[in-house]
């Protein structure tokens, strides 16, 4: 795998300072947008940072490509429910990008209840010479204006501005889950915990629910929606899993709503291994299209595994995230890291594969070469354009030398979120409130 | 979450017995698989029940953590059913009677199952069972002491052979637990009569499972010792009466694992208990409590 630890470079950090980080700083999605030269984060404060890729510059080939703060802004806020008398949060779930079609950038961002889409642009000019307005900005007494002077455009320092362009509420009744663009670029698709709905990027007043599996009587419910994605070639098709572990293909084409699935992917129980946990563990918490569109990948609680669209009955490969946490589950149910919900996401060529762990580890598998590696992202170990080193846990009693010990691991430094860049070898770490980006070794 | 460092005992102890033992007391240690898997049961049971009824303190409580909950504790439940620890559990309940305590919102957790309208129940009163059974279990775990944390440890990767073979075991041959609660409340109620009948063909399990005899009346030997089902003992009641359950805040028992390993959550539980069937004149606090567990229903249905 070449981007491998042994290669691997920080490239940059961004870090918060630790000392100050409150609740609001935890990041709660990273995405890179289709070009790579744009990550967003989105935080449970509600804002969204969007980091640029700096121009590759001759003198400094070291500093190939680093992230910088491009624009901050406030994607939601607080609200209060009346009706319900509940407070929706402003953490942001989930931030998908548009692909871009001018020269400003849109993204999509959700919080639990409301999905709005944002426009980021660059302005370097302004308009001067008007006469209609006083220096202050007043209106002129039109009396007053004897001529009409034509405005001229005058340079001025970079301003990047996020304009809110549409706000879609009012569609969701329980927490939204995923947001997917779909590959028509007029439509996208918000899920919430027992509906998709499909919205118009143009039009906020009225969505189609195209998935509702919400039980005539509240009390049969076993099974929810964990996450959904739109297939990334075919704007009809689109993939949502289930708490239960199974992920269904839908096709817009057959009906208006598509309660009946056009393939169901499910892997028998294994009877060996059964325990009051089963569920709980084969609860999906993501799953991905690759870009060639020919697989899906979820992330259960202990695996990560690889679907081919055309083989239903199992997936075609599995891969152990942690395994080791298998015996300790009671525990993690316990403390409720048994719901934590890790998400993965595939290299640019779909032959590697990422998601995260516990203790800030996370974990890349070589889908070709079969090989797989722990990294670490944390302060501690890592300084700025270091090379990581893979981490190993050892499960046994005896403990070699840069090992960890099962029991030492942190089970409150999570890496939920993480983002590769679509063409190259970037990466990107959401660890609690700091984010990591790692790109190959520069030669 | 665990801190870095802190030694998680919950787990260690299930892999090494001899260690857990050396906490434990004694008659703990000597405890087989078979009863440690049915405490492990129990207290899963209650654990669950515990996170079901705090999901309702949550601003917005997680559909798909509640649901994977729920359906926890069904399948506990339809495991108990099957091998028959839930019908003495009923008829325990049924015994003791407490109509104005019937907790309609706990039917969805504890779905009336095939086995439990033959066993003549009606579902309130089943329902009710399902919060009982977790805290007589309680006694029994708080009685173990560091029996609980054995309990944990070995439950993820128990076979459903292991479960039914075992489970029949301490629960079907207990004899101070069946018994001994039965005539209690045959003292109290001599109408429930007829639904004691059913748990007599259960008894016949006991013979054949003999073997195990000496473990499980160590178990349930302790067990009837703080059995809540006979008449309260005052001073009991007194020590638990003025325990304030919303002292137990969320992160106590969710994150219970920090300071107080197991306590946290057991403790809500025993609260709870002490105003189950023992205190029932005890209305105001114990409706409250029960008031909160009608809302499970509510969260699930995400209302």
């Amino acid at each position: 795998m070449e981007e491998e630890s042994d290669t691997r470079k920080i490239n940059n950090s961004f870090l918060r300072d630790h000392n100050y980080a409150t609740e609001a700083d935890i990041i709660s999605t990273v995405e890179f947008n289709s070009s790579g030269e744009l990550l967003a984060t989105g935080d449970k404060g509600g804002r969204v940072v969007v980091f640029q890729r700096e121009q590759e510059s001759k003198s400094q080939p070291q500093r190939r490509g680093e992230y910088n703060v491009y624009s901050t802004f406030q994607s939601h806020e607080p609200e209060f429910d009346y009706l319900k008398s509940l407070e929706i949060e402003e953490k942001i779930n989930k931030i998908r990008w548009l692909p871009q079609q001018n020269a400003a950038y849109f993204l999509l961002s959700t919080n639990d209840k409301t999905v709005k889409l944002w426009k980021i642009s660059e302005r370097d000019k302004r308009p001067e010479g008007y006469n209609l307005k006083d220096e202050d900005g007043r209106i002129r007494d039109p009396s007053t204006i004897t001529t009409l002077r034509v405005p001229v455009l005058q340079p001025m320092d970079l301003m990047v501005e996020a304009t809110a362009r549409r706000v879609f509420s009012n569609a969701h009744t329980y927490h939204i889950n995923s947001i997917s663009v779909n590959s028509d670029l007029q439509t996208f698709i918000s899920t919430d915990d027992l509906r998709v709905n499909l919205w118009n990027l143009e039009i906020t007043d009225r969505s189609f629910n195209i998935v509702d599996i919400k039980p005539a009587n509240m009390e049969e419910l076993t099974e929810v929606i964990t996450s959904a994605e739109f297939h990334p070639q075919q704007c009809h098709t689109f993939a949502y899993s289930s708490s239960k572990g199974s992920i269904r293909l839908c096709d817009m084409r057959q009906a208006a709503l598509c309660d009946k699935h056009c393939k169901y992917f499910e892997e028998p129980e294994d009877p060996s291994t059964r325990s009051f946990f089963s569920e709980i563990i084969s609860s999906i918490s993501d799953v991905k299209f690759s870009h060639n569109g020919r697989f899906l990948m979820t992330r259960d609680y202990l695996t990560v595994k690889v679907w081919d669209l055309q083989m239903e009955n199992k997936p075609l490969e599995t891969y152990q995230v942690h395994d080791y946490l298998r015996g300790k589950l009671c525990s993690l149910y316990e403390n409720d890291c048994i719901f934590d919900k890790f998400e993965c996401v595939w290299n640019g060529s779909d032959s590697v594969i990422m998601t995260g762990s516990y203790n800030n580890f996370f974990r890349m598998f070589d889908r070709n070469t079969k090989r797989d590696v722990t990294l670490e992202a944390s302060r501690e170990n890592s300084k700025p354009r270091a090379i990581l080193k893979p981490r190993k846990v050892c499960v046994g009693g005896k403990r070699r030398k840069d090992e960890i010990s099962v029991d030492s691991l942190d089970f409150s430094k999570k890496i939920l979120h993480t983002t590769w860049h679509p063409h190259e070898n970037i990466i990107a770490v959401a660890a609690t409130n700091n984010l990591y980006i790692f790109q190959d070794k520069v030669n | 979450m665990f801190p870095k460092g802190t030694k998680r005992k919950f787990s260690d102890s299930g892999e090494e017995p001899v260690s857990g033992g050396d906490q434990a007391a004694s008659p703990v240690a000597a405890q087989t698989l078979s009863s440690s898997y049915s405490l492990q049961r129990q207290s899963l049971l209650d654990m669950s029940l515990i996170k079901l009824q705090l999901c309702h303190m949550l601003v917005e409580p997680n559909l798909c953590r509640s649901v994977l909950i729920a359906n926890t504790v069904r399948q506990i439940q339809e495991e108990m059913t099957q091998d028959g620890t839930w019908q003495i559990m009923t008829q325990a309940l049924a015994a003791a009677q407490c109509p104005g305590d019937r907790l309609v919102a706990t039917e969805v957790l504890c779905r009336q199952t095939d086995a439990a309208s033959q066993a003549g129940q009606s579902p309130k009163p089943f329902s009710v069972v399902g919060l009982e059974e977790g805290y007589h279990s309680e006694e029994v775990v708080m009685e173990g002491d560091v029996g609980t944390e054995v309990t944990m440890s070995t439950l993820s990767p128990v076979s459903p052979q292991l479960s039914s073979s075992y489970l029949a075991g301490p629960f079907g041959m207990g004899p101070c637990w069946e018994d001994e609660e039965e005539e209690g409340e045959c003292e109290e109620d001599e109408e429930e009569d007829s639904e004691e009948c059913v748990s007599e063909g259960e008894d016949g399990d006991r013979d054949h499972l003999s073997a195990d005899s000496r473990t499980g009346e160590q178990v349930f030997g302790t067990f009837e010792i703080k059995h809540p089902a006979p008449p309260p003992d005052p001073a009991l009641e007194e020590l638990f009466s003025d325990v304030d359950p919303s002292y137990y805040d969320l992160d106590t028992v969710l994150t219970g694992m920090q300071s107080a390993p197991k306590m946290g959550p057991y403790d809500l539980l025993e609260s709870l208990s002490t105003h189950g069937p023992t205190a029932l004149s005890s209305s105001s606090s114990c409706r409250s409590d029960l008031n909160e567990l009608d809302h499970i229903m509510e969260i699930i249905v995400g209302s």
